[in-house]
This record gives C-alpha cells, sequence and structure tokens, in this order.
C-alpha cells in the first residue's frame, strides 16, 4: 500500500508526458512572448519599424525609473501597501464569510451569494461612477483610505468564492474534536483550522493581491489623482508614447505576479513547502 | 471515579418544533460503562455533545460528580469525546494525533514522547507513531483516536458510535479492546450506539433514548424482559402483544386466561412475550397452554420463525430448527407461555 503510494508520486515527478510537455511550452510562451518586447523597449533607445532589434540601446528607462525625479519607487510602495492591506482586509472578512457560505445552509443564502458575486458581474466602471458620488460625501474620494476600500469591491469576491469552496470541504467536527481533546479555541484555530484551510487561503490571498495590484479605473476614479499606483503610472507613460518607460515599469509591474504564480503554482499542484512546515508544528 | 448526573436535560433548536433532546434525568454511576441507545437522529448525540461541553443545553443541569459542568468549556472540562468518524488530523502523524492533547497543556516534550508511546503499546501499534492517518487502516484510526483520547486520562469518556464505521469483525475486536481498557482504567465511559446487540454485549446498563427523550434507563436483562413500555419493547425485538384485561394475578385475553408471576404487576392491558420464549408443540397440557394454528413457518439456519395463529390474535415463536422440523404447516399445535415469560405493558 505504502510502496504503490510512492511509486506513483515517483511516476508524476519523473515522466511528464508529450502533450504535457506540449502545453507546458505553450502556456510558457503565451504567458511570456508578449512580455519579450517590454523587457526590449525598457532597454533601447530608438527601436523604429523595419527594425527586429532596437538599432541603439540604452538604460536612459531604468535610470529614470530609479531615479528621485520619477513617481515610480514611490508609486511601487502605495501599490505594495494598498494590495497588503486590501489583502489582509479580505481574509479578515473573507475567512467568515466563506465558513458561513461553505457550512451553513440558511435562508437568503442564495441573495448573498448573488450579492457578493455582483462586482465581478456588472462592469466595474458603473460601480465606481456610483461610489465617487458617495465617496466624495464621506470625504473618502482622494485618499489612500478611500482607494483600500474601494479596491475591496472587486477582491473580496475572490476570497470569500474561494474560501466557501474550501469550508464546503471541510468537517467542522475536527474543531468540536480538538476542543473537547483540550484546546483552547485560539489553539483549535492555529493547529487544526488553519492547516486545513491554509491552501485555500493562499490561493484566495494570491487572486486579492494581484486584483488590487492591477485596478486601473478604481483608483483612477476614487483616487482622484492623488493616489498614484504603478498601473496609474503605466498608463500615463505608454498614453505618452513613451515606449522605454513603459516597458521598464511593466517589468517592475509583472515581478510580483511572477513571484506569486510561483508560489502560488506549488499550491495548486500541492507540493508546498509551506504547508508542510507549518505541518511541522 | 467521576459519577455524572443530567438533570432535565433539555436542547431545543430555533425553527424546530420538538425539542432534539427533552426533559432527560439520568444518573451514571462513575466507572461503569454505559450506553445511550436509539435509532439515528434520536438525540443521542445530541446528549453526548452536551456533556462533552460541545453544545450548550437549552435548560436542565449537567453535574460531574455532583459539581454543575455547565460554565467550563469543553477543553476544561475532563470529559473527552471521541466521534463517530475517527477525525485525526490528516496533516499530522500518527504520534502527533495521540500526544495533540498533551501539547495543549503544554507539556515537555519528552513526557509526551512517553506518554504517546505506553498508548501506541496499549492500543497495539506499537510500530505505527510515524505513520500518517491516511496509512492505517479503519480499525487502527479508529484505535489511534481511542488513544488520543485516554492520553489525557480524562475521568469521563464519551464515545459517538464509535465502531459503527468498520466490519463486524474489527467492530468486535474493537468492542474487546474497548472493554479490557475499561476494566484496566476505570474510566467513566458513556458510548452513543444505535446496535442494540453492541449496547447489550458492552454496557452495564443501557439508556434507550427515542425521539429525545429518555424511555428506559435500565440493564439489558430488564430491558428485554420487563419492558417499560410497548415502544421499548418493539425496540428490544418484542413482537407479540396481545390485547386483554388484568385481574388478581391473571390476565384475560383472546389466547384464554393466563396466571402471572407474582413478580409482574396485574395492572394494565397488553400482554407480550418474547418469541424466544415460547414452547410449542409439548404434548402435555401444562397451566397457560392452549392450541393454535401453525399458519407459516420460516428457516433462518441458526432459528425458525413460527407464524402462529388463534382466532384474530398473531403471533411468532422463534424455535430451534430440530424442534420445529416435525411441525407441518397448517396443523394444529399446542403452545405453552412459560409463567416467567410473561410481562404486562401498562
Amino acid at each position: 500500500m505504502l510502496m504503490q503510494t510512492n511509486r506513483h508520486t515517483e511516476n508524476s515527478r519523473d515522466g511528464l508526458s508529450g502533450p504535457v510537455w506540449f502545453s507546458l511550452i505553450l502556456l510558457v510562451s503565451w504567458l511570456v512572448l508578449p512580455l519579450i518586447p517590454l523587457a526590449i523597449w525598457s532597454v533601447s533607445r530608438s527601436w523604429y519599424f523595419p527594425d527586429i532589434i532596437p538599432s541603439a540601446f540604452s538604460l536612459r528607462a531604468w535610470n529614470y525609473v530609479f531615479s528621485n525625479t520619477s513617481d515610480v519607487l514611490p508609486a511601487l510602495g502605495v501599490t505594495t501597501l494598498i494590495a497588503l492591506c486590501a489583502t489582509l482586509l479580505s481574509v479578515i472578512i473573507g475567512l467568515p464569510a466563506g465558513r458561513a457560505l461553505g457550512l451553513y445552509q440558511f435562508r437568503g443564502k442564495a441573495l448573498v451569494e448573488l450579492l457578493i458575486l455582483a462586482p465581478t458581474i456588472v462592469p466595474g466602471i458603473a460601480v465606481a461612477l456610483g461610489l465617487h458620488v458617495v465617496f466624495l460625501s464621506l470625504g473618502l474620494a482622494g485618499s489612500y483610505l478611500g482607494v483600500l476600500i474601494v479596491h475591496l469591491i472587486p477582491t473580496l469576491p475572490y476570497m470569500v468564492l474561494v474560501m466557501a469552496g474550501v469550508f464546503a470541504n471541510y468537517n467542522p467536527d475536527t474543531e468540536a474534536q480538538a476542543r473537547s481533546l483540550g484546546a483552547s479555541a485560539i489553539q483549535t484555530f492555529f493547529y487544526v483550522t488553519l492547516p486545513a484551510i491554509l491552501p485555500g487561503l493562499l490561493i484566495g490571498s494570491l487572486f486579492t493581491f494581484l486584483v488590487s495590484w492591477s485596478q486601473y479605473i478604481l483608483t483612477l476614479l476614487i483616487g482622484g489623482g492623488r493616489v498614484v499606483t504603478l498601473p496609474l503610472l503605466l498608463f500615463n507613460f505608454a498614453s505618452a508614447g513613451r515606449n522605454d518607460i513603459t516597458g521598464a515599469i511593466s517589468m517592475i509591474y509583472i515581478l510580483p505576479g511572477v513571484v506569486l504564480l510561483l508560489l502560488g503554482a506549488r499550491h495548486l499542484t500541492g507540493r508546498s513547502r509551506a504547508v508542510e512546515s507549518l505541518r511541522q508544528i | 471515579m467521576t459519577d455524572v448526573s443530567l438533570e432535565k436535560l433539555t436542547k431545543a433548536y430555533p425553527g424546530q418544533t420538538r425539542p432534539a433532546v427533552n426533559d432527560v434525568s439520568m444518573h451514571i454511576d462513575g466507572g461503569s460503562l454505559t450506553a445511550l441507545l436509539g435509532p439515528s437522529a434520536c438525540g443521542k448525540s445530541t446528549i453526548l455533545k452536551m456533556i462533552a461541553g460541545l453544545l450548550p443545553p437549552t435548560s436542565g443541569d449537567i453535574r460531574f460528580a455532583r459539581q454543575s459542568v455547565l460554565q467550563l468549556p469543553p477543553n476544561r472540562r475532563d470529559a473527552v469525546m471521541v466521534f463517530q468518524n475517527h477525525l485525526l488530523f490528516p496533516y499530522m502523524t500518527v504520534g502527533e494525533n495521540i500526544g495533540f492533547g498533551l501539547k495543549m497543556r503544554h507539556e515537555p516534550k519528552k513526557d509526551i514522547d512517553r506518554a504517546v508511546g505506553r498508548m501506541l503499546e496499549l492500543v497495539q501499534l506499537e510500530d505505527m507513531g510515524t505513520r500518517k492517518p491516511n496509512q492505517l487502516s479503519g480499525g487502527q484510526q479508529q484505535r489511534v483516536a481511542l488513544a488520543r483520547a485516554l492520553i489525557l486520562r480524562p475521568k469521563i469518556l464519551l464515545l459517538d458510535e464509535p465502531f459503527s464505521n468498520l466490519d463486524a469483525n474489527l467492530r468486535l475486536e474493537m468492542q474487546q479492546l474497548l472493554n479490557s481498557l475499561h476494566q484496566e482504567l476505570g474510566t467513566t465511559m458513556l458510548f452513543v450506539t444505535h446496535d442494540k446487540e453492541e449496547a447489550v454485549g458492552l454496557s452495564s446498563k443501557i439508556a434507550l433514548i427515542l425521539n429525545g427523550t429518555l424511555r428506559q434507563y435500565a440493564s439489558a436483562t430488564v430491558l428485554y424482559g420487563q419492558p417499560k413500555d410497548e415502544d421499548v419493547a418493539r425496540f428490544f425485538g418484542a413482537r407479540n402483544f396481545v390485547p386483554g384485561k388484568c385481574g388478581p394475578g391473571y390476565f384475560d385475553c383472546a389466547l384464554g386466561r393466563f396466571t402471572l408471576p407474582e413478580s409482574v404487576s396485574s395492572t394494565g392491558r397488553l400482554l407480550t412475550f418474547r418469541p424466544e420464549n415460547i414452547v410449542v408443540g409439548g404434548d402435555n397440557i401444562l397451566e397457560n397452554s392452549f392450541h393454535a394454528t401453525l399458519a407459516s413457518k420460516q428457516f433462518l439456519g441458526s432459528q425458525t420463525v413460527l407464524g402462529l395463529q388463534k382466532g384474530d390474535i398473531f403471533f411468532e415463536a422463534l424455535l430451534s430448527p430440530q424442534i420445529a422440523e416435525p411441525l407441518q404447516e397448517g396443523s394444529t399445535v399446542s403452545v405453552h407461555l412459560p409463567q416467567r415469560s410473561l410481562w404486562i405493558l401498562g
């Protein structure tokens, strides 16, 4: 029995079959190829139509990006901070909400689910325009807090839905068992609940972070130009025709996505060190 | 040894007309092995969860050694519950699972390891400590769950259908293990089951719960021989009920007049007698005997079921196949109901 399972995992690790390789290459080229021109742009001085590669290279764009006069580094900080806060808030709200939706049947459950899903269906611009009026009257427009709150609209559905899925396959009696074995409520959460939901929680956080990271319209409308995030800068330079700086900012902009995707992929395949290390506790 | 008292224990869920547990009062002796028996969804697991502190009762009281424990959270009650589906923590090894409770009490790792080793021995899983729960068989998993509870030396051990997911042989093995553990540790054990054979075989006293109420709380012999009412009798396999009237020391019904033993009260309107206690086909006409028609005969391997008819009254008898063999369907046979097999229901 034990040997069988070992052999099984060895098989799946060693021999990737033809179709798997093919789809892997397809996926990588689909993700990576569009980025190559941007990378080249970021180090080019002049690159005009018939040329395959730029006629002149320079680090001008990168120098600008990291200089004190550009807004890129502060924007990077703001974007990261807002995305992190949005993720944290989504966990705090989405975890109990997902638990309620996943574990319990209650009156009006379908309506709650619809309301949570609504922001992913309704066009963002319509929501943002309506919210702008409300936020103006609340004094939240043009503030970091306002932007953070508005980011929760598109991020929360991901967290809640992922957590609802996790809890739908979760037996709350495990917690009762831990309590009966002498664990306090807090111990139960850290030793029993958290390890069970951690993979889902990480996936949900990953989605949440990236959705907040890539918000443009909501940040623009609610932030009113006073809250400057990377996508806003990116759009500015792109529409100004500065392809070199656009390329350089893009490189920075995709960095967390790539890192999180690599981390997340490990969890999606269930071969996670993070989960494993927590199990050692 | 801690005794447990339930005082008018009631649990009502909102939106349900009938309480899940209704006014249950009983006293469980310290060090005893007691069964809560009943069909599924009769409220017996709810009672167990309330004793463990996992569900608050709507009203009533629970006392351990005459002290009310209602204010204590489950982790401070000294009553550990083992669930039906073992509920081992999948990401911990078997050893870590067993040591879980001690770890929650912040005991030194050395002590935990030693205690875990002892427990693995006690449940005969010496070499399994480093395995993950999913590498064990169902019976082994259930033994780990038992060890995980017993390592805490609880005053009260609560078992919710502990063996119902196991196959018959394994169940027998586990029952023997539980029995020997009970004798060795002297813990007050209370277990929930829907299987009356399991309850009879394991426990000194059985509480029969039907529809959330405690119907009878007694030893197995009493529940089989002297059930309190028709529902209790039916639950324990009684099939013969004959209406009639009681007189001083006798019962009159369509089958005739039967002399009752002195121990049986002469009030009540329903006579019952267990199918296995009926004597069929005797020659002598004894007291409490009559003739009936043998309507049907069914061979069940170790027993034969006879369907007997007298007038409108139909009743069943269980006989050993050897004795039943010569009896012909459709023939008239003599039937004797021994005095001590008679019981009158209210």
